[in-house]
């Protein structure tokens, strides 16, 4: 699993990348009550603004962590947004994207570098 | 993600800062206060806890002061719609402060104290808005100058106990609060100190606002707080839970070009106020009391999608754009999205099916009886 400062994580698999918000994330947000996910089908550089997390007061950007087309979103989050808060890095995945260049997932933070990057925060 | 930019401005602090603090609060800028946003509890638990038990607010960032002079009830009406002249003792009366178009400068409480024995001072006492206090004393002071002295409060906190169980809290605690009722005002001993208290509250249910001498706030917070029922409130919930109580927050649904009819204020101009045409704007506020403003606030409901936020432009059926959300977000208890907007007044009856937009999205909302939860205050019965 790799991070960015924006406090997105993404995981890879073959070409297919899952995506979502860290722990850290949720825990900032408070109940979430609003996930708007990305349409499949949908391409996206490194960095755009790709899904929209709500909490009662706030509506908050998540951008992409990397490049490439949704082929999958959580429709779980759409009856469920609370499960970004319960399960944030695994339950709570946004969307799945099929990625153009893998080398952009090795250049984000492992989870070591972002503890690291959150301790200064 | 996005991180919100550290304010480097030193903000002023309440004298409940240090509580908050070791409560785990999370504190953020309002007013140029450091302020609790919201404790471990999250807005969510903590706007519910206020809605089933008693939830405790530090408001201490408003503006307290008391008028004197040698008629100040008359005065003042030099300045708000209402009728201040005919206020009785140990009642207090919400009012808006008017510029000469007849805008809403700030929104305020105004009560004139009594005390156990029955005596009471001529003065007012006025709680206005955080934000607004500098601006809004500073027009008083311009307006009325030579009949009224303000004093403001400055030594002094504002506790807000609001909830179904902030009766019992409180009179337990102060059992001479007992035979207060909806908007009265005190000025009474309790906690061990000199308290200014109205059964009042700006949440939509039962609940009390005990203004206490500065130092004395810890000692009456931390009082509380050993109620089992009690918890702290942060201004996240406060603004949630006024928005389901359909009330207005300053400077997001109010502002120097709305009306208190626009707002859906009449209430605060009073009937003999409206037949002097005495009071700043009446020219305008007169004509829309008799002809209907050119827009009116509504209370929606989103049916579908998303929240509709501050900025979130209204459409009717056909797409063509009516007006504007003032202020919206996430109702706890209805588990959907509510807003106040401001539309045109044929939009405005109940059951009207107009669109909000979201991030370029028509969603599809309801106009619906205000307030979105009942009221629970306490009146005569």
């Amino acid at each position: 699993m790799r991070f960015t400062k924006d406090h997105e994580w993404v995981t890879l698999e073959g070409d297919i990348a899952t995506i979502g918000i860290s722990a850290h994330a949720a825990e900032q947000l408070g109940d979430v009550v609003f996930v708007e996910t990305p349409e499949v089908g949908k391409s996206f550089k490194a960095g755009d603004s790709f899904a929209v997390v709500e909490s009662v007061k706030a509506a908050s950007d998540v951008y992409a962590p990397i490049s490439g087309e949704v082929v999958d979103a959580n429709t779980v989050l759409g009856d469920a947004p609370e499960t970004v808060n319960a399960d944030p890095e695994n339950g709570g995945w946004f969307a799945k994207v099929k990625v153009a260049d893998a080398g952009e997932y090795d250049a984000l933070m492992d989870r070591a570098a972002y503890e690291a990057f959150l301790a200064t925060q | 993600m996005s991180d919100t930019p550290l304010k480097v401005t030193p903000l002023k602090v309440t004298p409940l800062n240090a509580a908050h603090i070791a409560l785990g609060a999370r504190m953020v800028e309002f007013a140029g206060y450091s302020m609790p946003v919201q404790y471990p509890d999250g807005v969510m638990k903590e706007h519910l806890w206020t809605r089933e038990h008693c939830g405790i607010f530090d408001v201490s960032h408003m503006g307290q002061a008391r008028l004197r002079g040698v008629s100040p009830l008359s005065a003042f009406e030099d300045v708000v719609p209402g009728d201040f002249i005919g206020l009785k003792p140990g009642r207090q009366k919400y009012s808006v402060l008017l510029n000469k178009k007849g805008g809403i400068i700030d929104d305020l409480m105004a009560g004139r104290p009594i005390s156990p024995d029955g005596t009471h001072d001529d003065g007012l006492f006025v709680v206005v808005n955080g934000a607004c206090k500098d601006n809004d004393f500073k027009v008083i002071d311009d307006e009325l100058a030579g009949q009224v002295q303000i004093d403001r409060l400055e030594d002094r906190a504002l506790i807000a106990v609001q909830g179904p169980e902030a009766a019992a809290v409180v009179q337990g605690l102060v059992p001479a609060t007992a035979d207060m009722v909806f908007m009265d005002i005190r000025s009474m001993p309790g906690f061990g100190t000199d308290l200014i208290i109205s059964r009042s509250g700006y949440t939509g249910e039962d609940g009390y606002e005990i203004s206490v001498p500065a130092t004395k706030a810890v000692r009456v917070w931390n009082l509380l707080l050993t109620d089992e029922r009690v918890r702290p409130i942060g201004l996240g919930a406060r603004d949630s839970l006024r928005l389901e109580a359909g009330l207005p927050l300053y400077g997001h649904d109010l502002d120097t070009t709305v009306s208190p009819v626009e707002a859906g204020l009449t209430f605060a101009i009073n009937k003999n106020r409206r037949e002097q045409r005495d009071f700043p704007g009446a020219a305008r506020i007169v004509a829309e009391l008799a002809e209907g403003p050119a827009r009116v606030k509504v209370c929606l409901r989103v049916l579908e999608g998303a929240p509709a936020r501050e900025g979130a432009e209204v459409a009717d059926d056909t797409g063509v754009i009516i007006g504007i959300v003032t202020s919206g977000g996430y109702s706890p208890c209805l588990k959907a999205g509510i807003a106040l907007a401001f539309v045109p007044p044929a939009f405005k009856a109940p059951g009207t099916r107009l669109k909000v937009i979201v991030r370029g999205k028509p969603q599809a909302a309801e106009v619906v009886n205000s307030p979105f939860v009942p009221h629970r205050y306490v009146r005569k019965s």
